[in-house]
């Protein structure tokens, strides 16, 4: 409703929510599925994955390493990484109750939404020679986590060398 | 009389004497050109109707802090200077405020109205010429007295600089807390001013890259779901959202088409990130590009025909143009060094954009990808979203080290980034269009 004020200034009315007024739900993502829990309704592919602690530190005992490691801006394998990945399919074919999220990492130097990309391309490498050395697709996930999981603090090369990475995380 | 062109000469013509390079020259950096701001006296206002004087204090205090943050005011006020009485908001002592230093004046009154809501009357006088130069009156609920305040300054600014509004809108950002190897990111919102803080989001998983819908009603974003980057859309006012594409798809640097209707984004898979679009209460995606390497931050033209682009197509991070169904790519970046997340200006007239090279800053184009500036200096600005108006880039600042973002605004123009008041961290902000 307007009503013309007693100088003549015309009122501009707004019908405005008492918004920021009250705190709204904060709602999440949905709720971390429990294993064996009902799923339906979910695409494969959205239920929340359940990480393996005793499985990874094994993982890393027999194959060495859970990580591999890439150049500035670039998403090549080295040998040593070959090599670290070859182990990794070794323990992934016997260990076959389980799948592996490979994910990928960038050093902060790139900008943000370039660096989603640059970790997927990097974990799809990884994921691309685990399949050559013979384990199933169906047990490989990838993902990236672009610039916003770093391992290493620093904004030293020692740092950014650190932080290019891709790692196999043992899920359900 | 103040002529509003003459009195902003100074402000606009030596800023933009630094503006255009040679192709091939690296870009200047413009920043620090001298202007002269506008003095303009914002005394508390008069209460009337039972309207507390504290609250016609507080408004004149919003207003006068708005209109400083603009950098072409010198406000003057509330403290120090007198006050005036209900009528002389529309017939003030221009010889006073003259006295007083004051080259323009903002009065009026705040009244309280029987419905429990507030009317703010708000009178921008030329004070030099001696006369009145514009009148408003704003209603609304008596929480919302900033809102008044807020819409106030705008009248004065739009009206003495000749640029559209831009004070009444909101900005939102991703709240950062912790440390570097940890960090906790939630999406936030506040007033332009910082006021008003509040969070959508509880921090549970990483939030990235929030940006408004066209009506300011829904945010869309990157979180995370099922340890992939996932595009939400989020409804500001209940909090409510939902997943836009299902699937698995590893989804990220989402934005509404100026329509709404649409949601344009990047998919990343099989080693390459391409640019898709979809309706944005979801469907079948379209895909844009399939250039290999990453195309990513898309940003439509405001009539919404054209969409910039960052891709590495050609071997580094560069700028392209295509339709808004993805003809016609061509490449418009080729100033020298790398170019990466571009936005189209709501005026239609530049494209804001981050350059890497030793470094991100921040800087602007023309659409045909000419005449660069570049804006800031600093270790890592990335990020740019423009204000509705066309005339501020709000940008982030990351701390070599710590990691630690800063959110800060920078004039078009040229000049010194101002800091964006946040309680804690902050990165990747985006300006709300202007609420009416």
């Amino acid at each position: 409703m307007r009503k013309s004020l007693t100088l003549g200034i015309a009122a501009l009315a707004l019908t405005i929510t008492a918004c920021g007024r009250k705190e709204p739900p904060a709602i999440d993502v949905p709720p971390t599925e429990q294993p064996g829990g009902d799923t339906s309704g979910v695409a494969p592919g959205d239920v929340e994955l359940t990480e393996l602690p005793a499985m990874q530190a094994d993982l890393v005992a027999r194959a060495g390493s859970d990580t591999v490691y890439f150049g500035t801006d670039e998403y090549a394998l080295d040998d040593q990484s070959k090599a670290t990945l070859a182990a990794q399919a070794a323990w992934m074919l016997a260990n076959p109750n389980v799948r592996a999220s490979i994910e990928g990492h960038a050093d902060e130097r790139g900008t943000r939404e370039y660096n989603m990309a640059l970790g997927e391309r990097r974990a799809n490498a990884a994921r691309d020679y685990l399949l050559s050395q013979g384990v199933p697709a169906a047990r490989l996930l990838v993902t990236s986590w672009g610039k916003e999981r770093p391992v290493a603090t620093g904004s030293d090369e020692s740092a950014w060398a650190q932080n290019r990475r891709a790692v196999t995380v043992v899920v359900r | 009389m103040i002529r509003k062109c003459a009195l902003f000469a100074t402000v606009f013509g030596l800023s933009t004497a630094a503006l255009s390079q040679d192709q091939g020259d690296p870009p200047e950096i413009v920043g620090g050109s001298i202007r002269s701001a506008q003095t303009i006296a914002v005394p508390a206002m008069p209460a009337t109707q039972g309207a507390s004087e504290a609250l016609g204090r507080q408004i004149a205090e919003v207003i006068s802090s708005d209109l400083r943050s603009t950098g072409a005011f010198t406000p003057l006020g509330p403290n120090g200077i007198g006050g005036y009485t209900v009528p002389q908001a529309g017939s003030p002592n221009y010889g006073e405020w003259r006295g007083a230093g004051a080259g323009a004046l903002v009065a009026g009154y705040v009244e309280a109205r029987p419905d429990g809501r507030i009317t703010v009357a708000c009178l921008l006088h030329d004070v030099t010429a001696g006369r009145q130069l514009a009148s408003q009156g704003f209603t609304v609920a008596a929480a919302d007295w900033r809102r008044a305040a807020h819409k106030c300054a705008d009248t004065v600014y739009a009206r003495l600089t000749g640029e559209g509004a831009y004070l009444d809108t909101r900005i939102v950002y991703v709240a950062e807390t912790g440390p570097k190897t940890n960090r906790v990111k939630r999406i936030a919102l506040m007033d332009s001013d910082g006021s008003n803080l509040r969070y959508l989001t509880a921090g549970r998983s990483n939030v990235t890259t929030p940006r408004f819908s066209p009506n300011g009603n829904q945010l869309v974003y990157t979180g995370v779901l099922a340890r992939k980057p996932r595009v939400f859309v989020i409804d500001v006012a209940t909090g409510a959202e939902r997943l836009l594409v299902p699937g698995g798809a590893i989804t990220f640097a989402p934005r509404f088409s100026p329509d709404g209707r649409q949601i344009v984004f990047s998919w990343a898979q099989g080693g390459n990130t391409d640019i898709f679009i979809v309706g944005a209460n979801g469907g079948v995606p379209t895909r844009l590009t399939s250039a290999p390497g990453a195309d990513t931050s898309p940003s439509f033209s405001p009539d919404g025909r054209r969409i910039v682009f960052e891709s590495e197509r050609s071997g580094t991070q560069q700028l392209y143009v295509m339709g808004a169904d993805g003809s016609g790519q061509r490449r418009i970046s080729f100033g020298g060094g790398r170019s990466a997340s571009p936005v189209w200006s709501p005026k239609g007239n530049l494209i804001a954009f981050t350059r890497i090279g030793g470094g991100f800053r921040i800087g602007v184009m023309d659409p045909s990808g000419g005449n660069e500036r570049i804006l800031t200096n600093a270790w890592q600005d990335e990020g740019p979203s423009w204000a509705p108006n066309g005339q501020f880039i709000l940008f982030h600042r990351t701390q070599q080290g710590s990691g630690n973002g800063t959110l800060y605004a920078v004039p078009v123009t040229g000049g010194a980034p101002r800091r964006m008041p946040t309680p804690q961290g902050g990165s990747d902000p985006s300006w709300s269009p202007l609420k009416n």
